[in-house]
């Protein structure tokens, strides 16, 4: 077995210097009853490399990768980009097999990393403090609901009909085990939802997307203003991170909490994981942030240094009454956003935010020409909603037989609701190319 | 008045109604390098024994119990700044807050100094 | 000339140099270490690391909310961002590097035919909402990894979405909430049980959920007391939370009439599984009478650590909990596979959802290329040889170091400090100076039921010859200690990393949590200044 450098007679000399006569010895305090005779049953035994990476062709084989068909599903995942030194550099294994960094000393790579990513995510999000990342945007989204109820000491949260269906299910869940009450807006697929009037004294937080699920892009002053006078905080969240290169940060808004998924940065598709979620505050609830936090401080020798700071807050020591139960973040996806946007840097960006603009204003254009078919946006960032003649779930089967990938229905993600049917989500990054572009378009005018 | 004392390692010192709050000499040391203080409101009601204040050292977290019931008068806000005062003058400058005293009674259930030294020492 | 920053002087904790010893460099670099600035002390406008193409001109779309102003990203080129990282990278320890004996962590091997597999097309370009018709092998992937779990713990089903440990306590301890509720004893069930030795999730996730934890005592050797667990158990119990292996390495032996008495109290059992690696392929945790357990992808299964995650905690669950399990699972059909999720009709009532999409893909990958590498005899191998080792590192330290329990261990073993009894060396001190013997320290201070922890998981990844070489240094770390007069040169460890001790104290007094243009340029750090 080629991962297990022990031999039989290094074993054999081990169990003599722990005076032991097997490793059976080894195991006796297992109870009689939970002794196997032997190995697992019913399982193969180990495969060589070739093999293991053959039978992961064959899954591969039965799946139709998107860069061999023309591709414009987003809603909460896009299809970026990544340049070559991404995964090349997390690929190190300095980064990729050390842990958490306890030992700041023989952690500085990790630290240091962390804390520059930190910065980007407070720059991009125009928030002043960030944490090291949460598991992604879904989660990091629940994770700022429960925040803003510490912070308020309150229990009711408003939930936009534009804020993604999965994220809204997962914070419908925490609500339903961890006890308060979401009330949640009816889809907004217009984009004309207007929270202000709902926000009262009970009122924890607003949770609005933006742009929104449907691709609306939308200023939310007016909403935190309305939230900071009845003393709720605004979360808003972002799915498409790209987005921040050409619009208006959450914090210019009056965000109190900002939550992105970062995974168009760096992180490829990968089926929905790992990704990584994006965390920004206001320094004033600095310590009511979940997840890790590094921090700058100086060594022994005077000498500039990174270290996790604020654990307090978290559950290793306060236990039952941590911020959160969060023990990891997102480290190694964190480090992939980073040196993304590393190499992006100010200008590429916002130039990649353009193109993605322009793409995807080029992909409504020549959509909305096809009959019976009409863009409900007038505002959008890489992603838009247009409304078919028919339901969308059957027109996206007909087409990925035709294999090409074109959008979301958003009946799957909103399956109980006969208003949504005939939608479709469409996005459009830099990835997308004429040769996209047309055969999508023609498939449509055949199976409308 | 002389100071009067818990178990939790608090102490109080009555100054006409006013008791003023915070940890002893022993609890600093326990706890390390002090790095954060969450003192309680002005104006709130606190029961005795109710969960009214955090200390924080690096490694740890403790709440500070209310040793007596009654109405915060004043907070130390100073400590936002230094709190590094609680480890450098636990019973001075390092003070948490003042209550105005509902029943001064419940002072009879505390240890005094010598009771306090005892305990410390029964600690190990 | 570059000036020391020494902020450290006079404060308390601060610990004498011996740089005078060492003689400076123009650069402060030191051969192989290299002192490397932030990237916001190293852009410049005009310097990009990407080529893109010129954006054609559209007309905005954007609702008049187009971003104002600079956002403030440095610009860097390619060959810079490159060194950038390299630098970074090469101040961290990693399992790549050798003995990295983090108690609980299992910091195995990680094998780089998982990080390939899992980055195939047709694999790691897939988009989680592409028709399910597209994903076919991706589905089957992911229910051959689950059928691999619930085949090693004797278990009949399997949440695969939980995003860590943690996230994985979330989803056992929800489906124990829901099967309450299904059951109407919700609101009478409200206690939970778990050891003092326990993980700080475990309360963590308990109280989230509303649970009152309640501690239940050990006994001399380490393990639940069993007659004090009967004595908690009752009406208001909801379940117990245990971890086994348990945090003090032990197995606990008396574990079948613990579950068999939390059966008859009606409360179900959490097993927290972050200790898998001592019996995956040898041990069933089902025949062990669980009802759901967590298992870390990352450490049992060997899928990167990557510095603080990502994981992946899928839960077993017992058939009592099944019906509970999230959205969304996969699900075999006549011919292929589908998910279910929200809209999908489906038996059972499932609590809810816990993240966006199917769940950590890319840790399935990797994990299910480890444990077909592996197979079943291999499984079983590397949990004996685990078990082998912490009980070798037992062994040949027990002389001089003082073990918290009695032997046999499972795959990790806990030392208490009292073998550094009045030398003025704590556990960190002894820590500290294993870095500068080459190791990453082992888990300190944890679990709390011991004075000073040291928790030694030296895992099946190493040789003989590095568990020596690893012993004969934490034996002569102890011979020093033992004189009597090391204590300073203990404390003034580590000499030799890319840092010395951080004081910790500032940085969580004024905390500093990002860069700023005014952060002062640190002046012991980074040397771009030094040669302007």
């Amino acid at each position: 077995m080629r991962y297990l450098p022990l031999t039989d007679a290094d074993r054999r000399e081990m169990l003599r210097v722990i005076g032991a006569k097997s490793v059976d010895d080894l195991f006796r305090d297992v109870p009689a009853s939970a002794r196997l005779p032997g190995k697992v049953a019913g399982l193969p035994d180990h495969q060589g490399e070739l093999e293991v990476e053959r039978a992961f062709q064959g899954f591969a084989a039965k799946n139709v990768s998107p860069a061999m068909a023309p591709f414009f599903i987003g809603a909460g995942a896009y299809r970026h980009h990544v340049p070559a030194t991404v995964d090349y550099m997390i690929q190190r294994g300095e980064f990729l097999t050390s842990y958490t960094p306890y030992q700041p000393e023989i952690t500085q790579g990790t630290l240091q990393y962390l804390f520059e990513f930190q910065t980007q995510v407070t720059l991009l999000t125009g928030m002043e403090v960030a944490n090291a990342s949460m598991y992604d945007g879904s989660t990091g989204t629940s994770e700022a609901v429960l925040m803003a109820n510490r912070v308020t000491r309150r229990h009711k949260a408003l939930i936009s009909g534009g804020l993604h269906p999965q994220y809204r299910g997962v914070i419908e869940t925490a609500a339903r085990w961890e006890g308060f009450n979401a009330v949640v807006g009816k889809a907004d697929v217009d984009g004309l939802e207007d929270l202000i009037a709902a926000v009262d004294k009970e009122t924890s937080c607003v949770v609005v997307q933006n742009p929104s699920f449907f691709g609306h892009v939308r200023d939310f002053s007016k909403l935190a203003e309305a939230c900071h006078a009845a003393g709720a905080l605004l979360i808003v969240v972002v799915t498409e991170v790209v987005s921040l290169g050409l619009i208006t940060p959450p914090g210019e808004m009056g965000a109190d909490i900002v939550v992105c998924e970062g995974q168009s940065i760096g992180n490829g598709l990968g089926f929905g994981g790992p990704y990584v979620g994006l965390f920004a505050t206001r320094e004033k609830y600095m310590r009511q942030m979940p997840g890790r936090l590094v921090g700058e401080t100086v060594d022994a020798d005077g000498k500039r240094g990174f270290v996790l700071t604020l654990s307090t807050r978290e559950q290793h020591i306060r236990r039952e009454k941590a911020t959160s139960n969060i023990c990891t973040n997102a480290g190694l996806c964190a480090l992939a956003f980073t040196i993304h946007l590393t190499l992006l840097g100010e200008a590429g960006f916002r130039r990649l935010a353009e193109l993605n603009h322009a793409k995807a204003s080029e992909l409504a254009d020549r959509v909305a020409a096809v009959p019976g078919v009409t863009v409900v946006n007038d505002s959008f960032f890489n992603e838009f909603t247009v409304r078919l003649p028919r339901p969308a779930a059957p027109v996206v089967e007909a087409l990925a037989a035709r294999r090409i990938l074109a959008g979301v229905p958003v009946s799957r993600l909103i399956p109980d609701d006969p208003s949504v049917a005939n939608l479709l989500l469409l996005a459009a990054t830099e990835t997308a190319t004429e040769h996209g572009m047309a055969p999508l378009v023609a498939g449509l005018k055949e199976v409308l | 008045m002389s100071m009067k004392y818990t178990n939790e390692h608090e102490w109080i010192r009555v100054e006409g109604d006013v008791g003023t709050i915070g940890i002893t000499q022993y609890a600093q040391e326990q706890l390390g390098d002090v790095v954060f203080v969450e003192v309680p409101a002005v104006g709130r009601t606190v029961a005795k024994g109710e969960s009214v204040a955090v200390v924080e050292s690096v490694k740890a977290a403790s709440d500070i119990y209310a040793p007596v019931s009654g109405e915060v008068v004043e907070a130390n806000a100073a400590l936002a700044d230094t709190p590094g005062d609680v480890n450098a003058e636990p019973t001075g400058k390092g003070w948490f807050f003042k209550v105005k005293l509902s029943d001064k009674s419940e002072l009879d259930g505390l240890m005094d100094e010598a009771a306090y030294d005892a305990f410390v020492k029964s600690l190990g | 000339m570059v000036q020391s920053l020494d902020r450290s002087q006079g404060r308390a904790g601060a610990v004498a140099t011996d740089g005078a010893a060492a003689p400076k460099t123009f650069t402060g670099n030191r051969a192989l270490q290299i002192e490397e600035p932030l990237i916001f002390e190293m852009g410049q406008a005009g310097r990009c690391g990407v080529d893109l193409p010129e954006p054609p001109k559209v007309k905005d779309r954007l609702n008049g909310l187009r971003r104002g102003g600079e956002i403030g990203l440095p610009g860097l080129s390619e060959p810079q961002v490159v060194q950038h990282y390299t630098r970074l990278s090469q101040k961290n320890y990693a399992i790549d590097m050798g003995v990295y004996p983090l108690g609980s962590c299992t910091m195995k091997h990680n094998p780089r035919i998982n990080e390939k597999v899992a980055r195939l097309a047709g694999i790691g370009d897939l988009h989680p909402l592409q028709p399910v018709s597209t994903v076919q092998g991706a589905l089957e992937l992911i229910d051959t990894l689950a059928h691999w779990l619930k085949t090693l713990t004797g278990m009949p089903a399997v949440a695969m979405s939980p995003a860590a440990g943690a996230h994985g306590e979330m989803c056992g301890m929800m489906a124990i909430a829901a099967a309450l509720d299904a059951k109407g004893e919700r609101a009478q069930r409200k206690i939970v049980l778990a050891p003092e030795s326990a993980h700080g999730t475990n309360p963590a996730t308990a109280a989230a959920l509303g649970f009152t934890v309640k501690p239940i005592p050990a006994n001399d050797r380490g393990r639940v007391d069993l007659a004090a667990l009967k004595a908690a158990l009752g009406p208001d119990v909801a379940a117990i939370m245990l971890t086994n292996p348990n945090t003090c390495g032990l197995f606990e032996s008396e574990i079948v009439e613990i579950s068999t008495a939390v059966h008859e109290a009606g409360a179900y059992f959490y097993c927290d599984g972050a200790n898998f690696n001592a019996i995956a392929g040898r041990v069933r945790p089902g025949d062990l009478g669980v009802d759901c357990m967590h298992i870390n992808l990352h450490k049992t299964f060997s899928t990167p650590h990557g510095g603080g995650g990502p994981g992946a905690g899928p839960v077993v669950l017992s058939a009592a909990l099944a019906p509970f399990a999230p959205y969304p699972w996969i699900v075999k059909t006549g011919d292929g596979w589908t998910v279910a999720e929200e809209g999908t009709r489906v038996a059972g009532t499932p609590f809810g959802r816990l993240k966006a999409f199917h769940g950590q893909m890319g840790m399935f990958s990797r994990a299910l290329a480890y444990i077909m590498s592996h197979g079943a005899d291999g499984l079983k191998q590397a949990s004996e040889d685990a078990v082998l080792s912490a009980n070798y590192v037992m062994a040949a330290l027990k002389d001089v170091m003082t073990p918290a329990f009695d032997g046999p261990c499972m795959h990790e073993v806990l030392f208490d400090d009292s073998f550094l009894k009045d030398t003025g060396v704590s556990t960190l001190d002894f820590a500290k100076a294993m870095i500068d013997e080459g190791y990453h320290p082992m888990t300190m201070y944890f679990p709390l039921v011991v004075h000073g922890a040291m928790l030694i998981e030296p895992t099946e990844s190493q040789a003989k010859e590095d568990l020596d070489q690893f012993i004969g240094a934490l034996r002569s770390l102890t011979e020093r200690a033992k004189t009597g007069t090391a204590a300073e040169e203990f404390k003034a460890a580590p000499r030799f990393s890319p840092r010395r001790r951080l004081d910790e104290t500032l940085a969580a007094r004024k905390p500093i949590l990002r860069w700023r243009p005014s952060n002062n340029p640190p002046e012991g750090g980074p040397m771009r200044q030094a040669a302007e």
